[in-house]
Parts: C-alpha cells; sequence; structure tokens
C-alpha cells in the first residue's frame, strides 16, 4: 500500500495553463447561465400563454433534453451541426451545447415556481385591465423566481460541473486543461487531484455567490 | 467511406447491455453506501455528521468525469489497478451513494419530530425507533425522487464513455469515427437512452403525485433538485 510518491512539482509547473483553464470554465459557465436563464423566460411564457402547437413543440423540447445524457447532446451540436452548413469551433460548439442542454432545465424549474403562483395572482392582475405579458413580467415571474430560487441556484452549479464535459470535443477548459497537462507530465493522479480540488473550491464559490445574490434580491419583505 | 448499415445497428444495440449493466451495479452499491451515509448524516455525533456531509459535499460539488477519472487514475496508484468497467461501477456507487445519501436524509427529515418523542416515550431505543417508526414513514417521501435518480444515474452512465467503457455512448462514438453520420448515429443512441430514461421520469412524476403531492401542496419537489 502507497509505495507511491506524490510529486506536485510537476503540476505546478503547470499553474499558469491551469489557472487560465479554470477562468475559461468561470467564463463559459457564466455566459450559459445568463443565456439560458433569458431564453428560458422567454420559452416558459410562450410555453405557458403561447398557442397549442407552441406549448407542445416546447414541452417535447424540455422532455427530450432532460431525457437524454447531455454527452450525446454535445456530439450531436458538435458533428451535426457542420452538416446543416453551421461551423463553430469546439467552443462555440460546447457553449451551444451547454445552453441548449440549461434552458431545458432551467425553464422546468420556472415552470414549478409559475404553477405554485396562486391563481387569484392572475386574476387581480386581469381586474386591473394587464394584458397577459404585464401580468407574467410583473406579477407571475418575481413571484415564481422567488419561489424557486433555491433550484435554480442548484441549477446553475450544475452548468458549472456539466461544462466539463465539453472536454470530450476537446473545447478548452479546466477539464481539457487537465488533460493536457497530465498528457504533458503523465503525472495523472496529482493533476486530478488538483483539479478536483479547483472544481470543489468553485461550486462552493458559486453557491456562496448565489445565496449572497438570493439575499440581496429578496431583502423586501414577501410580497 | 462506407455506408451506414443494419448491422451497425445491431452493434449498437449490444451495447446497451454495458450501459444498463453500469446503472444496475452502480445503483446497487450506491444504495448500500447511500444508506449508511443517510445513517451518518443525522448521526448523534458531530464528527459521524460531517464526514457525511464532506463526502456528499465532495462528489455533489465536483464533475462526475472528474471523479472516474480519479478512481480510475487512483486506484491504479494505490496499488490495486481495476480495468475501466469495475472502475466505472465503483465511480458510479461512489456518486450514487453521495445523491442517495443525501435524498434519504432529507426524506427522513420530513417525518415530524413527535413521531421520534412518541417513540422515546415508549422507551423505544435509537435503531427500533429508526427502522420501525422512522424509516417506514420515510420511505413513501423518498420513492419518487429515488427512481429520478435512477434515471438520473442511467443518463450519467454515458460519462463511462471518456474513462473508456465500451457502453452506449462510446459504441456511438466508434461507429461515428467510421461512418460521419452523427445524425442517425448519434440520434439512435439518443433514442435508446430516451426510451429507458422516459418511463422512469414519467413514473417518478406519477409517483410523486401519488405519495407526497397530497401532503406537500405545491408542486415544488421538497428534496434537492441536484438529483435532477
Amino acid at each position: 500500500m502507497l509505495q507511491y510518491h506524490f510529486q506536485f512539482g510537476d503540476v505546478w509547473k503547470y499553474r499558469d495553463m491551469l489557472m487560465g483553464g479554470l477562468v475559461q470554465t468561470i467564463w463559459i459557465s457564466i455566459i450559459t447561465i445568463v443565456v439560458s436563464f433569458v431564453i428560458a423566460i422567454v420559452l416558459v411564457f410562450a410555453r405557458q400563454y403561447g398557442p397549442k402547437w407552441l406549448r407542445l413543440l416546447i414541452a417535447t423540447y424540455v422532455e427530450l433534453i432532460r431525457n437524454t445524457p447531455f454527452l450525446i447532446q454535445i456530439f450531436l451540436i458538435f458533428f451535426g451541426l457542420p452538416l446543416l452548413g453551421l461551423r463553430f469551433d469546439a467552443n462555440t460548439s460546447g457553449i451551444i451545447a451547454m445552453v441548449a442542454n440549461s434552458v431545458a432545465y432551467t425553464l422546468e424549474i420556472l415552470r414549478a415556481g409559475i404553477e405554485n403562483v396562486g391563481r387569484g395572482q392572475v386574476e387581480a392582475g386581469w381586474a386591473l385591465n394587464l394584458n397577459n405579458f404585464r401580468i407574467f413580467r410583473l406579477i407571475v415571474l418575481p413571484q415564481a423566481i422567488r419561489a424557486v430560487a433555491v433550484p435554480l441556484s442548484t441549477q446553475f452549479i450544475l452548468v458549472l460541473l456539466h461544462s466539463s464535459l465539453v472536454a470530450a470535443i476537446a473545447a478548452s477548459e479546466l477539464m481539457s486543461t487537465a488533460q493536457i497537462v497530465e498528457a504533458r507530465t503523465f503525472r495523472s493522479f496529482e493533476v486530478y487531484l488538483v483539479v478536483l480540488g479547483l472544481y470543489l473550491a468553485l461550486s462552493l464559490v458559486f453557491s456562496w455567490i448565489l445565496l449572497a445574490l438570493r439575499r440581496f434580491t429578496m431583502r423586501w419583505p414577501e410580497a | 467511406m462506407r455506408q451506414l448499415a443494419f448491422s451497425d445497428f445491431v452493434i449498437l444495440f449490444n451495447s446497451i447491455g454495458i450501459t444498463l449493466a453500469l446503472a444496475a451495479f452502480g445503483l446497487i452499491f450506491g444504495a448500500l453506501l447511500g444508506a449508511v451515509i443517510a445513517m451518518l448524516r443525522i448521526a448523534k455525533f458531530r464528527v459521524l455528521r460531517w464526514l457525511a456531509m464532506g463526502y456528499i459535499r465532495i462528489f455533489q460539488g465536483t464533475p462526475l468525469m472528474l471523479q472516474l477519472f480519479l478512481i480510475f487514475f487512483g486506484t491504479a496508484f494505490l496499488g490495486f489497478p481495476l480495468d475501466a468497467f469495475p472502475s466505472a461501477i465503483l465511480g458510479f456507487a461512489l456518486y450514487a451513494g453521495a445523491f442517495l445519501g443525501d435524498i434519504w436524509r432529507g426524506a427522513i427529515e420530513t417525518v415530524p419530530k413527535g413521531q421520534t418523542e412518541a417513540a422515546r416515550a415508549l422507551a423505544m431505543r435509537y435503531w427500533p425507533t429508526m427502522f420501525k417508526v422512522i424509516v417506514p414513514q420515510a420511505v413513501r417521501v423518498s420513492i419518487p425522487p429515488t427512481v429520478g435518480f435512477v434515471m438520473v444515474l442511467l443518463k450519467s452512465t454515458s460519462v463511462a464513455a471518456l474513462v473508456g467503457v465500451t457502453e452506449l455512448t462510446q459504441t456511438g462514438q466508434h461507429l461515428n469515427n467510421v461512418i460521419y453520420n452523427p445524425f442517425a448515429i448519434f440520434g439512435a443512441v439518443a433514442l435508446v437512452y430516451f426510451a429507458m430514461c422516459f418511463p422512469l421520469t414519467v413514473l417518478s412524476r406519477y409517483l410523486e403525485r401519488r405519495l407526497v403531492q397530497q401532503f406537500n401542496g405545491s408542486g415544488i419537489p421538497r428534496t434537492s433538485l441536484l438529483t435532477d
């Protein structure tokens, strides 16, 4: 047992590269979270108030994404889009896949929140002669987001963790950087142990930021 | 470059067994581990609770792909090298243990404190209280999220492709390398996963309505959405 001698020195030599990967991971995660949140809000409105065919289309999309592995979605987008004449590099394909995936999960969480908002709230909006869009924007959405703030935060952290899978198409982020460092140093266990620590720290920091954000945006009393 | 043939789909179909085996073994060992984690998580001694919490934090707070890599290389360095398949099963078991432990801990905590106090008043000891009073009531609440997690685990077995297990996803990758036809190949792979996962999703939702919401009232699941 444990005749193995850890040699973190080789990993330390590549610290700049690993930090670069870390920054990339943070960057693509934040882009994905923001873009997919905005798209999910637009789509959840269409999902609740749109014509029937549109509702069905969005519901089907959500089920398809949620019931297939993210890795397959990445491959479909990375290998499939060029056949449709859309050529993107690995990074862009990775972000497109991440957004396409995260939209479905975020939308489903928002929908649960919307269905939790009392019917009387919407009726009060009608009584004030607000149209559907304004009822949604001013009354339903704020309460829905408040109700599902915790599951939403969890989803955002999952975006961060799932971003590692785009390494499978060699998009540049922390996991793929780790694989490059491993290939150069042959110190696989040390490299991945360090990267595990980095991901853990990152997910903790993300959850603290999200907690602070929840406290900040919801500091006014319950409506 | 040759065309996609019927025999290619047979190859794809044959790899489903490996995917199911990964999920099944991961689930069985993960459930045993999860039961232990759940018990530690609500133990009387603070140190045990911290240990279980740390374990859950690490496995829920890092990418599954990285966990599988570390276990694959880690076991080799610690002196008992494992093949890709058993090391992936070990990885999924450790991963499932953290999530199931957390789900079941949450389910146990939904049982009102009065139940424990009533058992205490009847002079029941800790384990009889746990297994005759608390757990039977917690099981009801825990079933829908557990089924939901089984579906997540089944989906997650695709990550084993990246540590060299030739399951459904990797077979799809191999085929796509030989015959470049991503829509047909990965479409078929996605369809197979969908056919396996969707029934579980529907079942989980149905059970959620049947078993939980009549007590809970809201459409928002009480347990962590991390399982989703």
